[in-house]
Order: C-alpha cells, then structure tokens, then sequence
C-alpha cells in the first residue's frame, strides 16, 4: 500500500514538473513569436517609409528638374523630331576634334 | 487523600492542585476544529463562490490591456502613385511633478535630442497638470534614444504623421489632417471615415521584464483605413499645375484653376488651383492659399457660356447651323440698357457668332426663346446646383428663377453674365458637347468602367453641330488660335469677363477657356481659368488659351490618345509657334 502511494506521488510530482516545463517552454515559444511580429511589424513601417522616400524623390517636378538641369534634356518639337539637346551637341564637337 | 486522577496534573502543590475535567480539553479541541472549519469555509467562498474579485486583483497584477494602433489609409492616384501616407511616430510627454527630478545634464541631453532649448522644456515642465507634451510627432529613431536615457517623469506614445510626396502640387485635391489624424480639409475629410483605422486590442501576460509570454483571451485585430484611390492622374496633374502656375507669373494674376475630365467616365483627371500651399508644413496658411477655387468659388463665366446659347438654340429649331443673324452695328439697346461687341461684326451665322464670339448674336438667339426653356437647359447642365463630388465646400453658383428675369438679364445670361458657376460646373457642363450631349456625374474616386448612359440634355446631332462650332472658334479665324494643339483637333470657348465688384462691373477680368479634344472622338475636357490677368493682356484667348493648349497636348500624349489632325494642321500650328 505504502509503496503505492509513493510510487502514485511520484508519478503526480513528474507530470507537476513536465506541466511546469511545457508551460515555459511554451511561453518562450511566444516570445519568440512575439518578437518575429514585432520585427514585422517593424519592417512593414520601414516599408512604409521606403515607399513614402521613393514617392518624394520621383515626384514630378524634381524629374523634370533632373531632366532639364542634369541631364540637359529637352521637349520634341511638335512634328515629335527630338531636337538634340545643346551641351550634347557641344560634347560630340570636343569628341569630334 | 486519592482523588481518581482526571485530567493533567499541573502542579505539585495540593493546594494548588485542581482536577481538570474532560470536557474542557474536549471543549478547546472543538473550539480550534471549530475555527477550523470557518477557515475552510471562508476558503471555500473565496475561492470557489466568490472568486471574481480576487481573479480580478490577481489578474491586475500581470494581465495588461494593450492597444494594437492601425493606421489611417493611405491616398493614391489612379495609377497608385502615393499621395498622402502616414507613417510612425513618437510623442514625447512628461509628469511635470516626476520629470524635476531630473538632472540639468539629463535635461540638457533631452533639449538636445529634442532640438529644443533648455529653456524652452523647462517652461514645458513648469506647468501644474499632471500631463504635459515635451514634443509631438518626434521620429522613432530619436525617440529610441531618448528612451534609452531612462529619464524620470517622461513618457512616450505612439503616433501616426501623414506625409504628402506630392506637397503643393495635389494640396487642394487631398488635403490634410490635424494631429490627431482628424480630415480637416479636401479628400481628407470627404472620406474621412473610410480612411480612418479602428485600433485593435489584446490582453496578454508580461513577466517581470515587461516581455509579452502570453495572449490571455480573444483579441480584437486592428483595423487599417481603407486606401483610396483618386480618379487623379498624377502626371498630368503636375503637366496641369506647372502651366497654370506659369501662366500666373507670367499675367501677373491674382488666382487661377485648372480642371481636366475624362469624359468617358467623368473622373476627374486633375485639379490644380492656384495660389496653394504645402500640406507637410502648414505654418503661416491665408485662407486665400487654402481655398479650393475650382469647386468653392463662383464666377461670371462670360462668354464660355455662349456655345450653350447656340446649342439650346439648334435644339429648339429656331436657328439651323447656318442661319443669319444680323449683329451690325456692334450695339443693341434691350429696355434701358446698351449690350455691345468688343468688335463689331456684321451679319454671322449660328457658327460664325460662337467663332467670333458675339454678344449682340448670343442674345438674339436667347431672346427667341421664353425663359423657362433657357433656366432648364441650364438646371439640366448642373448650373445652380450642388456639383455632387462629395468634396467639402462645394457651391451652387448663382442661378435665379426664370419667372423674375427681365429680358436685358436674359440677353446677358446668354454670354455668361448674371449667372455665376465654378469651374468644375462649367468643365463637367462642356462634358455634354464631348459625349453626344448627354450629362454624366463627375467622380473623384477611380471608376473603372466608362459611363455609357448620362442624363440627356442636347440631341446627339446638336452636340456634333456645336462642336464643329468650337473648333471653328479654336481655329486660325477664332478668338482663341492660341489654343491649338500640335497633332490633336480641338475646339473650346474663350471667356473674358468683367469681374462684379460691389454690384458695378470693374475693370478687372477673369479669363477662362473650356475645350475639348480631340474633336474626331472627345477624350478630355479641359477648363482654366485665371482671376483678374494685370500683365498688359486679358483676352482669354491669350491668357487661357495658351495654358489650355500646353495642358491638353501634354495630357493627350499622356494618355496615348492617337493624333487626329491632319500632317498639315500640325505643320501650320508648328510654324505659328502656338505649341
């Protein structure tokens, strides 16, 4: 009888113990997860202000700025024949001596 | 002496000794199971019967209710150009009461961080409420930093900053928001509560460390705002609001707008208005920068009003096409008053009339009909009534009953005086001449289907007259040659007209122009207008026109709309430097 007991007290305490340990080891799981969310969600607002950096250096007005400024391009004449921009005009001259 | 001993002996001393009786130890033994089992049953209320209160306590102590934020939508174009988007941010706050006992080196760090002086945080935390703002809407990375100082009595919060790429260029047609992601202006607050997120909310367990080990409960997931997406082609909004905002400097005007619809579907391609503003930095706004002037301003429209006239008049079956009108000397007298041309002409056909643009043609054709017919041709166009965008501010314009009119006000009505309309009524009205004379609804939003069935105002064969009438008027012999269009047939109406000033026509002018092209097959409705040219010219032809044809040949491009004109029309337009 009293090696019973022992034996059934035994039993109680390791499934007390493994009860304990698989709730932790759940709980870190979480964390775990919780902390890959987070990053997500982290990213997602990174993404977000990627998109928004992209949107405000290719707004219209600064490409046509670039264009007309940087890379010296112009508007076709109205029969669509692209009139050869000026400074590249000049380069090809300085390359042609 | 041998008593029968009972109980305990407690003493040595006889006369001391006293015999215990049973039951008292008996009675202490009940007493203490008595106890006992009050304890157990106490036990038992509070833990079975009665829990509630306890749980609630215990919970207190590691359950915690967390916000789960949502953002508000995000604003796009038709081509999902982004417009308006929120993005992330921290606000500072402080206990006043917590945060004196910081260091002057923690503060200075702070102010530093902050970009703020000392001085200016100390007077933020002098203040008596329990609840101040340091700052507002700092960037997370700053906020991290100063998180990472542990200073006492200051906390932070989660908020959302709205960011516009496009800025001033799409500020009338978006809008804005105050701090608290309130729609205070435009798209903005039209659509305020689809735009708006729904913050979710969870509970959970942290351990010591604050760390999150367990989702308690069921959690109610956030809801992001909706992303709209406008009828606004961003493209050609810029190719808009650039010309308008030079056609400005260059006339030395006072305001202006420009309005481009599709008129297949009715959405609004874009709506530029000048002066404007920068939404991202709102600080010294007049009302005049804030003003949406296309859909909240009404003027006397002049002249662009006169194709209707012509058109109400084929209708009718008054006049045919070709009919005669005899406009010499260049004067009428209607009752007391005196109409005249800013040149005169002689006699004109229907078409002529709207190419030469006569006043004296205009009202004889309106004063052939009695005024109910006119007052529901232009109730039908939408003059006198709610545009019906849903955008905040619209007009009306002014519109009076046909049974007060008096002939002189009939005539005038005829070319756009004593009617007033904004410059989205008038573009949607020339909507009608575009189709085959039928009237659509107009749409900010993004449709994907053209709008086959309007309401019908003018027959199919009135629209196809008027609108040979308007490339006449768009042609070399017209009032407006500066509006042509290398590649592209267009038509359109110039309009100069007086502007009211307390009840008496000043001498200042508003210049407009509606057109539509390409003529072969209508795509595109564009009206400008430009308040009060001081720049030597005012003509509309000269002051709209010349932006009407940059805009509409760029925006026909844009969309890839095939060129309908023949090679010599553009050889002739090429040479005349329209372009």
């Amino acid at each position: 009888m009293l090696r019973l007991n022992v034996i059934l007290l035994l039993i109680a305490v390791v499934c007390a113990l493994g009860a304990i340990t698989s709730q932790h080891r759940a709980r870190k799981l979480f964390q775990a997860l919780e902390g890959e969310q987070e990053r997500a969600r982290q990213l997602d607002v990174e993404y977000g202000q990627l998109q928004l950096e992209l949107s405000t250096w290719a707004t219209h007005p600064r490409i046509e700025q670039i264009a007309r400024e940087r890379l010296h391009m112009l508007v076709p004449d109205p029969v669509g024949r692209p009139m050869p921009p000026r400074a590249a005009l000049a380069r090809a001259r300085e390359g042609a001596r | 002496m041998t008593p029968k001993r009972r109980g305990h002996r407690f003493t040595e001393s006889p006369l001391l000794e006293l015999a215990l009786q049973g039951w008292r130890s008996r009675m202490v033994g009940l007493l203490l199971m008595g106890a006992f089992l009050v304890l157990v049953l106490r036990g038992f209320y509070l833990q079975v019967i009665n829990n509630d209160f306890l749980q609630e306590k215990g919970d207190s102590r590691y359950l915690r209710d967390i916000e789960v934020s949502a953002s508000r939508g995000r604003i796009a174009d038709r081509n999902g150009d982004l417009l308006a988007v929120s993005t992330p941010m921290k606000s500072i706050w402080a206990i006043p009461a917590d945060a004196r006992a910081m260091s002057s080196a923690q503060k200075q760090q702070l102010a530093s961080l902050l970009e703020m002086g000392v001085r200016e945080v100390d007077s933020r935390l002098a203040s008596d409420k329990t609840f101040v703002f340091v700052k507002r809407q700092v960037p997370p990375e700053t906020a991290d930093r100063i998180a990472a100082l542990k200073l006492p009595g200051v906390h932070q919060e989660k908020e959302y900053r709205r960011y516009y790429p496009t800025a001033d260029m799409t500020a009338h047609i978006v809008g804005f928001t105050g701090v608290d992601d309130k729609g205070l202006e435009g798209v903005e607050l039209a659509f305020q509560n689809a735009l708006l997120g729904r913050p979710g909310s969870r509970t959970v367990i942290r351990d010591r460390r604050g760390n999150i080990v367990e989702d308690v409960g069921a959690m109610r997931p956030p809801l992001d705002g909706k992303e709209i997406r406008l009828a606004l082609d961003s493209k050609i909004q810029y190719i808009a609001y650039s010309q308008l905002k030079a056609a400005i400097a260059e006339h030395k005007a006072k305001a202006g707008g420009i309005v481009i619809v599709d008129t297949r579907s009715g959405e609004v391609l874009a709506l530029a208005n000048w002066p404007t503003y920068n939404p991202n930095n709102r600080q010294n706004l007049s009302g005049a920068q804030l003003r949406n002037r296309a859909v909240t301003d009404t003027f006397e429209p002049g002249s662009t009003m006169k194709p209707f006239t012509a058109a109400l008049a084929l209708e009718k079956g008054k006049f045919r096409y070709d009919s005669i009108i005899n406009c010499a000397p260049g004067k009428m007298t209607i009752g007391t008053a005196t109409i005249s041309d800013s040149h005169p002409h002689g006699a004109l056909t229907v078409a002529q009339v709207i190419q030469k643009s006569s006043n004296i043609g205009a009202s004889k054709m309106a004063l052939s009909f009695p005024p109910r017919e006119m007052w529901e041709m232009f109730d039908a166009l939408g003059f006198g009534q709610l545009p019906q965008l849903g955008f905040p501010g619209e007009v009306t314009g002014r519109l009076r009953p046909w049974k007060n009119w008096r002939p002189i006000e009939q005539a005038t009505m005829s070319y756009g005086h004593g009617i007033s309309v904004s410059l989205i009524q008038m573009a949607r009205a020339y909507t009608v001449f575009a189709r085959d004379g039928d009237l659509i609804p107009l749409s900010l939003l993004r449709s994907n289907e053209p709008r086959v069935h309007g309401v019908p105002v003018f027959s199919a064969q009135t629209a196809r007259e008027v609108r040979a009438m308007l490339e006449l008027a768009a042609g070399p012999e017209g009032t407006a040659p500066k509006a042509r269009v290398s590649g592209y047939r267009i038509g359109g109406k110039t309009g100069t007209a007086h502007k009211l000033e307390a009840g008496n026509y000043a001498n200042k002018y508003v210049a407009s122009f509606v057109g539509i092209a390409p003529i072969s097959e209508p795509r595109l409705v564009v009206a400008v207008m430009i308040d009060e040219p001081s720049g030597g010219r005012h003509y509309g032809g000269d002051v709209a026109g010349p932006v009407f044809s940059q805009v509409m040949g760029a925006s026909l491009r844009t969309l890839g709309v095939v060129p309908d004109a023949p090679v010599q029309q553009m050889a002739a337009v090429a040479r005349s430097g329209a372009l």
